[in-house]
């Protein structure tokens, strides 16, 4: 790894935003904030990975992957970030290196093919991600980039995140330094007005967005960028411009907030799209920051009026599936910001969280837990799939809510299951969004195939679903060794 | 009959191909109680997770030996030790199979040594096989990955002293065959009272049952008693070019004849799949495969006017290029366009001008230029049938937005009808539904009628 991306890390973690971060000595801070991996018993993506993620979004650019196939050939268009123009960012571009390129390098190939891009698909800007094989022969993407914009005259921003520098949550801060370092602020907005905001972490997965973009419309603000959901190339780099900043997704991306804060002077919030009672503290907030930096006072007084009448019609259409859905019991499998957010959500609809996972939660988000389901809040650490699947199968769960990896450890149990992360097909931001989560709740609790399936074949005297399992046994293997 | 050319573009747009040990991992999930890693960062193995989950709707066991930059630089030892460790206590495989990546193979790791190291200094790992295999991402394509796999297994696995059992024919599969093309073949074989045994068995493990318990490992697939004795088979079966090394290093370590079979998509390559089972079996072909012999043929008869001289757009890796391509042609369509993955000697065979070693850019472009009126290649081809506004066969490895990919199957009597009637469905959609004024007379036509004139002479005059 080049000492410039050494330095970047250490920065990334030398983070003033995170009280966890702080509290740290300055030894333990260089170590970083991510656990060490477990070889042979470690799940998630790579810092490529988070990187991708997190600037993908940016639909107008092409994303030109620098290295092997399998970056990505196994992994692209794999995403539902949706955009309401350009299509070049579910392109997949790779330099796709041969044997040759290892020994040689692949600096020239690089270089060519930033040259197709521009002339085939003349994007506004490329973005150009590097990966561990390119990093480990020493390929200077950061040079070629330079040489290749002076060329083309336009913008080749380099994304230094390979994938063994870290993971993935390490991944979408360097996506975001590389924003910093050579996008945001180098373009100036056409117009500006005191109603000017960012979004940042906000990546319109199932076209989120707009579940929430028509609420801003109604009060008059103006999402000059989004970072980077349904994003431009034009609007990110003119972002620095906006009156105030709301961070959605826990920490993803906060060092875009908190340096924007320290370069610009433009305060953020941390908020959430997720739960009505979210989506309205969200909508007041940006309202109070707009109006602490100049736009006039009675937009608080639109927004109130706003959530009123939204927040009205959204319960009652919830309140409609609250007395079938109350005493159901949810587990949840997820991370970070959705380890609480949906909870409030889901209590709203009468749903008892029985558990939620906390492996991907910062401390903020852990109290925020504790806040909200009170102290004996069933907090679960690094459950083994092989114990989700104990704890459905005895009926300590009526559905779990996870990513689509563990999916098939509820259906496996014949237990429903929805998907909450980003691979899903739905959208379930603002008011909009909890009464669809609600309703495909109850969708997948109420089939009734559930009562099909669980019904045994005449011949087998025993399900051997049934089969109650041993506890200590399978304590015993969630240990490493 | 082909001229292969390899596409002369420094930047891959759009990739139809996947990586070399993504193809060596799925040939390990064919294994029973198998736990398949990827020797490199975790992105690999991520990568790789996802897109099997969302092909098979399974879930899929694949671990990682998470490598990052310090121990890429200092070697990777440590790693493939505790990975060995850890998966050994907790999920308790028989068989742990290590694929390597592009990642650990530019640093240059001996995992071959740190096999035989690690066993060295924990001698309970005695009770676990432990397969290696070289696939760097930067070389070849997920079917070359699977077909490494294989190599890998009958060269270290098999017993030398196996007795030989007349009825027990081993089968090497290609990566390009689903479960579902499995389960057909072993109904097949069975039928002349054989036994196989199916190196890899996908079609245990990834064919979408419900099993009585959940364990981290694959359940289902071949056996390890059965990769034991491979030996004792009288006879070796390998469908798909790519089976070839394979096919050889059991030849050669066992003793054991093999027949090759480059595809088995359409009748008279059925056929002499058949007549092979009789020959080694000394059975007549039962009459319930004859039926099915005649249905195939009524089949083709009914869709031969849909498939006549429709430009087809094919992009898929060699084996399965060839197996679907041979028979488009032989249903009388035309192989416009053929882009694939990796070099093969099949290539040269498949019945078009040109085979593009390439991308989905070359497909999409290419199928424009020639007018195709159907595309066929895996779900990333759906972008450029929306642009193309052209209909899409899916076929292939990944199938992420359709249901049931694990029991398709293509192969054999039965398998090539049901391809011959989902293509020609598709086909038969698209026939354009005319109406009464789909042949609207010119207005010079018009004017005449109406007795005027003719507005062209006066242009002449």
């Amino acid at each position: 790894m080049s000492a410039s991306l050494n330095a970047k890390i250490a920065e990334v973690f030398d983070e003033p935003g995170c009280d966890k971060n702080q509290g740290k000595s300055e030894k333990e801070r260089k170590k970083g904030c991510t656990k060490q991996l477990t070889p042979g018993a470690a799940a998630g993506g790579c810092a490529f990975d988070g990187a991708k993620i997190a600037l993908q979004p940016i639909v107008d650019v092409a994303h030109l992957v620098h290295g092997p196939i399998a970056c990505e050939g196994n992994s692209w268009d794999n995403r539902h970030s949706a955009s309401s123009g350009s299509t070049i960012y579910r392109t997949g571009f790779t330099t796709d290196i041969n044997e040759l390129d290892v020994i040689y390098g692949a600096e020239k190939r690089l270089f060519k093919s930033i040259r197709e891009i521009c002339e085939k698909y003349d994007p506004p800007a490329i973005f150009v991600y590097q990966t561990c094989v390119t990093g480990l022969i020493g390929d200077d993407i950061e040079a070629v980039c330079k040489r290749a914009a002076e060329k083309f005259g336009k913008p080749v921003i380099p994304v230094n995140a390979p994938g063994f520098a870290g993971p993935k949550n390490l991944g979408n801060k360097l996506g975001a330094e590389a924003l910093l370092d050579y996008v945001i602020g180098t373009v100036e907005p056409a117009t500006t007005t005191p109603y000017d905001i960012n979004i940042i972490g906000e990546y319109n997965l199932s076209g989120e967005l707009w579940q929430v973009k028509p609420l801003l419309d109604a009060l008059g603000v103006r999402i000059l960028s989004c970072i980077s959901g349904d994003g431009r190339y034009a609007e990110v780099a003119s972002a620095h411009r906006a009156k105030a900043n709301m961070m959605v997704c826990s920490k993803s991306m906060i060092n875009i907030a908190t340096k924007m804060q320290q370069r610009w002077g433009i305060p953020y919030f941390e908020g959430s799209f997720y739960g009505i009672g979210d989506m309205s503290e969200t909508l007041r907030e940006i309202a109070r920051l707009l109006v602490e930096r100049g736009a006039p006072a009675e937009l608080k007084d639109r927004t109130e009026a706003l959530i009123a009448v939204e927040e009205a019609r959204a319960w009652e259409r919830i309140r409609a599936y609250k007395a079938r859905l109350t005493g159901k019991k949810v587990l949840l499998i997820t991370g970070g910001v959705k380890s609480w957010s949906v909870v409030a959500a889901l209590q709203e609809a009468g749903l008892e969280v029985v558990g939620t996972s906390i492996k991907k939660s910062t401390k903020e988000d852990k109290e925020k837990i504790k806040e909200i389901m009170g102290d004996d809040a069933h907090m679960i650490d690094d459950m083994t799939p092989r114990q989700m699947y104990a704890m459905l199968r005895d009926a300590k769960a009526d559905i779990m809510l996870s990513g689509g990896r563990s999916q098939f450890v509820a259906l496996k149990a014949r237990m429903p299951w929805m998907d909450i992360n980003q691979e899903r097909h739905h959208a379930f931001a603002g008011y909009e969004g909890m009464v669809t989560m609600i309703a495909e709740i109850d969708k997948a609790l109420f089939n009734p195939m559930w009562a099909e399936v669980r019904t045994p074949a005449p011949w087998d005297a025993i399900d051997p679903l049934l089969v109650e399992q041993d506890a200590a046994q399978l304590a015993s293997e969630a240990q490493p060794a | 009959m082909a001229t292969v050319v390899e596409s002369k573009k420094a930047c891959a747009v759009n990739p139809l191909k996947m990586s070399q040990p993504l193809g060596a991992s799925y040939a390990f999930m064919g294994l029973d109680s198998c736990m398949p890693v990827m020797h490199g960062s975790q992105g690999c193995t991520s990568f790789g997770l996802v897109v099997l989950v969302r092909h098979f709707k399974e879930a899929i066991p694949l671990q990682t030996t998470a490598m990052n930059e310090a121990t890429t630089i200092m070697g990777g030892y440590d790693n493939i030790e505790k990975a060995i460790l850890n998966i050994r206590s907790r999920a308790k495989p028989q068989i742990i199979a290590i694929c390597s990546t592009g990642l650990t193979e530019t640093k240059g790791d001996d995992v071959d040594g740190y096999i035989a190291l690690a066993r060295k200094k924990h001698p309970e790992l005695a009770d676990t096989e432990i397969v290696y295999v070289s696939t760097p991402d930067y070389q070849g394509a997920f079917q070359d990955g699977w077909a490494k796999a294989v190599t890998a297994l009958v060269k270290q696995i098999p017993a030398t002293d196996t007795p030989r059992d007349a009825k027990r024919i081993n089968v090497l599969p290609g990566g390009h065959l689903t479960p579902g093309d499995i389960d057909e073949l072993r109904e097949l074989i069975e039928a002349f009272g054989l036994q196989p045994v199916f190196v890899p068995d996908v079609s245990g493990s990834l064919d979408g049952h419900i099993p009585d318990d959940w364990l981290g490992t694959t359940l289902g697939g071949t056996p390890l008693s059965e990769l034991r004795t491979l030996g004792g088979a009288a006879h070796t079966l390998a469908i798909g070019e790519q089976m070839r090394p394979a096919a050889l290093a059991l030849q050669e370590r066992c003793g054991v004849p093999f027949t090759l079979f480059d595809r088995l998509t359409g009748l008279t390559a059925t056929d002499a799949f058949v007549q092979c089972l009789s020959e080694l079996s000394g059975q007549p072909v039962p009459p319930r495969i004859r039926r099915h012999r005649s249905q195939l043929v009524d089949a083709m008869l009914d869709g031969h006017f849909h498939f006549g001289n429709v430009k087809v757009a094919l992009g898929a890796e060699p084996d399965l290029l060839f197996a679907a391509g041979s028979f488009l042609a032989e249903m009388g369509a035309e192989l416009s366009v053929c882009v694939t993955t990796t070099a093969s000697p099949v290539l040269a065979r498949v019945p078009a001008e040109k085979v593009v070693i390439g991308d989905l850019e070359d497909f999409e472009t290419a199928a424009r230029q020639a007018g195709c009126a159907l595309l066929m290649t895996h779900s990333h081809g759906r972008q450029a049938a929306e642009r193309l506004n052209t209909p899409l066969f899916r076929l292939g490895i990944p199938t992420f937005d359709r249901i049931g990919n694990a029991h398709k199957c293509h192969v054999g009597y039965r398998g090539t009808r049901h391809f011959v009637y989902e293509v020609g469905n598709l086909l038969m959609a698209q026939i354009p539904h005319h109406g009464p004024d789909h042949w609207p007379l010119p207005e010079a036509a018009l004017a005449a009628a109406r007795g005027e004139a003719a507005p062209l002479l006066h242009a002449i005059a």
